[in-house]
């Protein structure tokens, strides 16, 4: 693991992420945007929930077979003239990619978006063995040059306002007229695609990622909106993809089934500008593409998960439907999760692949509303599975002490039916003097929680005393 | 252990499975080898007389341009009004496939045509697309000397052919050309699915066209080509 994990300081973190002016700002946008385009995208096709169905069950049959699926991949990877490499852990990854890089002694590598490469640090790791690498995709891009990882699944540069995007392409891009405007995000872009032109054109190697793998054929598949991904693989002398062992799917139609969820879950659209399957190195006769091409394997913990109580887990196919769907997300962004995933599906992954002792935190930050699983294109349990995690935190003793008292006083009470009873209505008939009819902006022992929201006053009675009521109106 | 000898470990130990299980590989062996259709939506399965509808409409959809042509001989007078309509210089670049090389582009005086793939140099692109999906209205376009990858993505403007006959409902019907033409398990270098113009929206979700590819994308969809 050497991409450091700061998922043990969830709650400072998300402390600054609430008090910082501009991420709120930026968060601000997530039901307009994302969900507003998912919701219209979904619309447009009646058999989305079908076609969910169907990759969660494919999806099931894959992780079961997943030793005979990748070893059909390799075999024809390698019958296409290119080259699989497994790596059991991150270090394995980047000594792998770092030896392909010192063979054709390049200096500088360009990058698509690459999830993976972010698990393994590659980026510093080159970084500190002399090669430098250029991300290519626009938000990356911005990321890179502000020395800081992505935010989000497919819009890592979330975070960051055009004013932000301005102020860092002055402060690098110094060859150009200091006195030249850049109000507009269409002139950045500009900037950006005139700066990054030059990287393609003049790399050796260009690193891309996967978002599926087909055994059937050893293709490999990108999508992306801005084409980086293609100018990466397409100029540079090799190409290398990084990826993941659970990214494999058997055939082209089982790779169509998930690329009919993906963008529409994802992005909300029908699909992204460019779809890409790549198989091998150039071919005879071809004029364009790389000489060379491999694939890295990325274990990395996903092996043991197999089986267990997460296996579900590696069904996801990095859609960020739950992330943008998430109000702990929305409140707090995805840095302050403190490692490379963040949202429904980073709290349970994180914890699975870098140990609850260091990753317990963030399925604690959770409301339970279930809009995550809801949204799902492979329909994980993600509300069940930060359930296990809790339980785990919790019979392994790592909460702090005034949650275990908590937790403890409240089953002294939830054991106890006629006190827990007597005891609601009481702080009901309390609180709602206190409210009234709206939200009560403060309350004793609470300001953690008010701090930044209000906590709505109960209006008229506990839940067991209308059910009571209900069942005896029958 | 390292590497592929520990993943392949973990992996048959988590399943508790072993490597020599029959039955486990004449499923997958059977998946690979039939591989069955999933389910393919309504709306990719249209008759053939509403296809080429569909096809504009989503191509719209994905903020791409069309045009309707009778035959070949008419691809050379409306690549020359694109050019003109825009400020460009008249000249396109495309690769070796034969029906573009049939077209008679002598027939535009003024137009500069040249071959080969695409340096970064050149503004207009014609590809000639193996076929198109109405679905989505996705173009889909194989490597290789006939069509260069390159000219989908350096040009500033890519013009691209599609005869209306190619235009599939859904793209299973297009893998299966693909089998067809290049034999089970082989695939072409690089198969591009190719759906509007390059784009972001990385800059406060904005989204804008002319990422890193084309700013724009033009269809001339031949119903006659001959």
């Amino acid at each position: 693991m050497t991409q450091p994990v700061n998922s043990p300081q969830f709650n400072a973190r998300a402390k600054r992420a609430l008090e910082d002016v501009s991420l709120q700002k930026a968060l601000s946008r997530f039901e307009t945007g994302f969900i507003e385009r998912r919701r219209a995208a979904v619309a447009r096709l009646p058999e989305y929930d079908a076609l969910r169905d169907s990759a969660r069950d494919l999806k099931d049959h894959i992780l079961g077979h997943l030793d005979l699926y990748l070893e059909a991949y390799e075999k024809n990877v390698t019958a296409s003239g290119g080259h699989v490499h497994f790596a059991a852990t991150a270090e394995e990854a980047n000594e792998i990619i770092l030896g392909i890089c010192r063979r054709l002694d390049a200096k500088t590598v360009a990058k698509g978006k690459s999830m993976i490469s972010e698990e393994t640090g590659l980026n510093e790791y080159l970084e500190a063995n002399g090669i430098h690498p250029v991300e290519t995709d626009l938000g990356e891009y911005i990321i890179q040059l502000r020395g800081e990882t992505p935010s989000h699944l497919i819009s890592p540069a979330l975070h960051v306002t055009r004013e932000q995007v301005e102020a860092d392409f002055r402060r690098v891009h110094t060859d150009l007229p200091p006195g030249r405007n850049l109000d507009e995000p269409a002139s950045l872009l500009a900037e950006a695609r005139a700066m990054l032109r030059d990287t393609f054109l003049k790399v050796d190697v260009g690193i891309t990622g996967a978002n599926f793998l087909v055994a059937e054929t050893g293709s490999s598949i990108i999508v992306t909106n801005e084409g980086n991904g293609d100018l990466t693989q397409t100029l540079a002398k090799a190409h290398v993809v990084i990826s993941s062992i659970e990214k494999v799917v058997p055939t082209l139609e089982d790779a169509t089934l998930f690329l009919r969820l993906l963008a529409r879950s994802g992005s909300g659209t029908e699909l992204t500008a460019y779809t890409t399957f790549s198989t091998g190195p150039r071919r005879p006769g071809d004029p364009d593409g790389p000489e060379e091409y491999h694939v890295v394997l990325l274990d990395n913990g996903r092996s043991g998960m197999l089986g267990g109580s997460f296996q579900e887990m590696l069904r996801c196919i990095r859609c960020s439907a739950c992330l943008n769907h998430c109000p702990v997300f929305h409140a707090v962004g995805g840095h302050t999760y403190g490692w490379v995933y963040s949202g429904p599906m980073g709290a349970v992954l994180t914890p699975s692949l870098v140990g609850v002792e260091k990753g317990g935190k963030l399925p604690n930050a959770s409301t339970f509303c279930g809009r995550c699983e809801e949204v799902c294109p492979v329909r994980i349990p993600l509300p069940k599975l930060m359930r296990n995690w809790r339980e785990r935190e919790f019979e392994r003793h790592l909460q702090p002490a005034t949650a275990r008292y908590g937790l403890g006083l409240w089953a002294a009470f939830a054991r106890r039916p006629a006190l827990y009873r007597f005891a609601s209505s009481m702080a009901m008939r309390v609180l709602g003097w206190f409210g009234g009819k709206g939200r009560l902006p403060a309350l004793p022992f609470t300001g953690g929680w008010t701090r930044h929201r209000d906590f709505p006053a109960p209006q008229g009675k506990t839940f067991q005393a209308l059910w009571n009521k209900r069942k005896a109106a029958r | 252990m390292k590497g592929r000898d520990a993943v392949f470990a973990t992996i048959r130990k988590s399943l508790a499975v072993s490597d020599d299980d029959r039955l486990r590989r004449e499923t997958v062996e059977a998946r690979l080898g039939k591989h069955p259709r999933n389910l393919v939506p309504s709306r990719g399965q249209k008759p053939a007389g509403e296809r080429l509808e569909l096809f504009k409409q989503m191509l719209d959809m994905a903020k791409a341009s069309c045009t309707i042509l009778g035959g070949h001989e008419e691809i050379p007078a409306e690549v020359a009004a694109y050019l003109r309509a825009r400020n460009l210089p008249h000249a396109i670049r495309h690769g070796e496939d034969a029906r573009l090389a049939l077209i008679p582009w002598a027939r535009e005086a003024a137009l500069e045509v040249t071959k080969g793939a695409s340096d970064g140099k050149q503004f207009a692109s014609v590809s000639y697309a193996f076929g198109g999906v109405a679905e989505t209205g996705t173009l889909v376009m194989l490597s290789g000397a006939d069509n260069p990858t390159t000219l989908n993505f350096l040009p500033d403007h890519h013009l691209v052919v599609i005869d209306e006959r190619d235009i599939a409902g859904d793209y299973e019907s297009v893998w299966d050309r693909i089998r067809e033409r290049f034999g089970e398990l082989k695939m072409p270098r690089v198969v591009n699915w190719i759906t509007g113009p390059s784009r972001s929206g990385d800059i406060e979700q904005t989204h804008l066209l002319g990422a890193h590819g084309p700013r724009s994308l033009h269809v001339l969809i031949v119903r006659r080509p001959g």
